[in-house]
């Protein structure tokens, strides 16, 4: 016995072109839609990801504008402030941290550096923690100091690319006079890391003479922690400021909504225009056979039959194109990647696109909803042709 | 196979009326006619003279103005009042075959596919045990697995009425069967529905302007401007 869902496809035989070009409508937007949830979800999973790899997600430093202070942390500078050691001990007890690092920025203006001068970055780390904390940190060359009063250095990338160093070279410190060894070089990490001269926390307090004192505590919060309550507990402890990078990442994803808007917009109208295009097919494909709906109806078919042949014809429409929509998402995400990144203010390094399984069936969903949707317009009105009809058009 | 006498079509006072703007047409001019079990019986008449009216009305496929239709004892028109479309879809499956003058195959469907089509909506029970026999019947079990641009006018016909055989109906309806078909193919088709109607007992209800496929009813009826003008016994 021939199945319904047999008759249906191999009425879509009938017209061959037809069928395929409503399919490749169909699957153009599957594809766009593939890719633009892909993207959604890469997006936001990359920053989060580049935001992971600074190792942590919040630095207390001492009071004064966060940002400024961030930014003198980041790029060096004058007129630092500073904070008690014992300060990464009260952090650390709080329930929410999972490990913190206690950091020592200090700038030393450098005439020789560049055409005009600039200014080195010294950041004083602790080897016990900072190392462990930022473990994606990879080394070009040799290794991380262990002695935390080593007179020894790390370089980032940039930084040894810079000052011209390799491993074993000695560094001068300049205004300070003192002479560093220089025992690693960082890979290129796209980070501020890249232009930081690492040294021992301890070393750098006795070079700087800022004993016991510290510009910043690194804080790694669990994963299952409430950032926003944890921040306003970071707040209450005294002369300190708090910059989160749950803040950065959402004045990011802010910049970035609006090109999430201009590209949800286009899916949105790709899908409009397959919808339009799959109603075109099938009404056309019904009323060109409407004699046919007619001696089916002869055959004791009923408008429900009639119904569901039309409406299974669109769904086959659809569930083809969408599954042809998701394998040219697959296949292409490389290239969207690249355009997408044309298309935004910032974006992160990593994979832009991400389609995942959840994200197929996601989009095979609102393909299906769209055949259901579009069919029913056409369906309805196959399934009301009454068989005479068939039989008036046959007099003529 | 006859059931001699017992009435399987009565038609009392049918009128069809279509209107075109303030015009009215009576297609259908107040016919009364039976129709016995297993009789054969062919309606003749110039176009327009209201056959393939008629035939729709008796056929369930269309609605009269007025009058009353009793299919095999079942009431289906009464004072122009026809049961719901579900209802005729119904006696419509039980009861009717029907043939038109085209054959409407669905191109895309292997012979045996399209004669097996009417399963898909509808089967009466063990009507597929009959689908072998009715191919031999119409001389197309040779052809089952050909698709309908692979076979002759006549075979296509041929598929056509197993179709309508398929669901084991009571009444084949056939309108101008033949029209697009050959004299010789018409009459192999007139020898096979003179056959069903003699060996199966199926009743025939044939609507033709060909004389020689209207020779072979037991009753030929000529229809005139939508009234029965002659009944005239083959």
């Amino acid at each position: 016995m021939i199945k319904i869902l047999n008759v249906a496809y191999k009425n879509l035989l009938r017209k061959k072109t037809r069928s395929g070009l409503t399919i490749i409508g169909i699957a153009l937007a599957a594809w766009v839609l593939v890719s633009l949830l892909g993207f959604n979800k890469g997006y936001e999973s990359s920053l989060n990801r580049d935001i992971d790899n600074l190792g942590f997600q919040m630095i207390v430093t001492a009071k004064g504008c966060p940002y400024e202070a961030a930014t003198l942390m980041l790029k060096g500078g004058t007129g630092l402030r500073y904070m008690p050691q014992n300060i990464t001990e009260q952090i650390a007890r709080e329930p929410e941290v999972e490990a913190v690092t206690s950091m020592l920025m200090q700038a030393v203006f450098d005439p020789n550096k560049g055409e005009s001068g600039g200014y080195s970055a010294y950041l004083g780390v602790d080897p016990a923690t900072f190392p462990q904390m930022k473990s994606f940190l990879e080394f070009k060359q040799g290794k991380w100091f262990t002695d935390p009063d080593a007179l020894e250095a790390v370089l980032g990338y940039e930084a040894a690319e810079l000052e011209q160093r390799e491993v074993g070279d000695p560094l001068l410190i300049i205004e300070k006079n003192v002479e560093v060894k220089v025992v690693g070089i960082l890979k290129r990490t796209g980070t501020q890391d890249d232009g930081t001269i690492f040294l021992p926390l301890n070393s750098v307090q006795k070079i700087f003479g800022v004993k016991d004192e510290l510009t910043g505590v690194g804080i790694k919060v669990k994963k299952e922690a409430d950032m926003v309550q944890f921040e306003e507990k970071m707040y209450k402890l005294p002369d300190v400021q708090v910059v989160s990078l749950s803040q950065v990442k959402q004045t990011i994803m802010t910049l970035v909504s609006t090109a999430k808007v201009m590209v949800f917009s286009i899916a949105l109208i790709a899908i409009l225009i397959s919808v339009v295009g799959v109603i075109n097919t099938i009404l056309m494909s019904v009323m060109e056979r409407l004699q046919e709906i007619g001696i089916l109806k002869s055959m004791g078919a009923t408008a429900w039959d009639i119904f569901k042949l039309i409406w299974l014809e669109t769904l086959i429409l659809c569930i083809s194109g969408g599954m042809i929509g998701a394998a040219l998402a697959m296949a292409t995400a490389k290239l969207t990647e690249v355009l997408i990144r044309q298309l935004l203010p910032y974006a992160p390094s990593g994979g832009l696109v991400q389609i995942n399984l959840s994200l197929i069936i996601l989009t095979f969903g609102v393909v299906i909803l769209i055949g259901l949707l579009s069919g029913v317009y056409p369906s309805w009105k196959a399934g009301r042709v009454r068989p005479l009809e068939a039989i008036r058009s046959q007099v003529e | 196979m006859k059931e001699n006498g017992q009435k399987v079509i009565e038609a009392d006072h049918l009128v069809k009326i279509y209107r075109r703007g303030s015009e009215e047409i009576a297609a259908v001019n107040d016919i009364s006619l039976s129709v016995k079990v297993g009789e054969f019986v062919s309606f003749v008449g110039p176009s327009g003279s209201g056959k393939t009216t008629l035939i729709n009305i008796l056929g369930c496929l269309d609605n009269p103005s007025s009058g009353k239709l009793v299919l095999a004892g079942r009431t289906v028109v009464d004072h122009g009042e026809a049961l719901s479309e579900a209802t005729l879809t119904k006696i419509r499956r039980e009861i009717f075959g029907y043939i038109f003058q085209k054959f409407y195959l669905i191109p895309t469907l292997t012979v045996i596919e399209n004669v097996m089509l009417p399963f898909t909506f509808y089967k009466k029970p063990g009507a597929e045990n009959d689908v072998e026999r009715i191919l031999k019947l119409m001389g197309i079990d040779h052809r089952k697995d050909h698709l309908p641009g692979q076979i002759s006018g006549g075979e296509m016909q041929r598929v056509a009425i197993a179709r309508a055989l398929v669901n084991r109906p009571r009444i084949i309806l056939a309108d101008e069967p033949t029209g697009n078909l050959d004299t010789r193919r018409s009459q192999e088709i007139g020898d096979l529905l003179k056959g069903l109607n003699q060996k199966e007992g199926l009743t025939i209800i044939l609507v033709t302007h060909n004389p020689a496929l209207a020779e072979r009813a037991d009753r030929i009826i000529e229809l005139r401007d939508g009234k029965i003008y002659a009944p005239v016994h083959a």
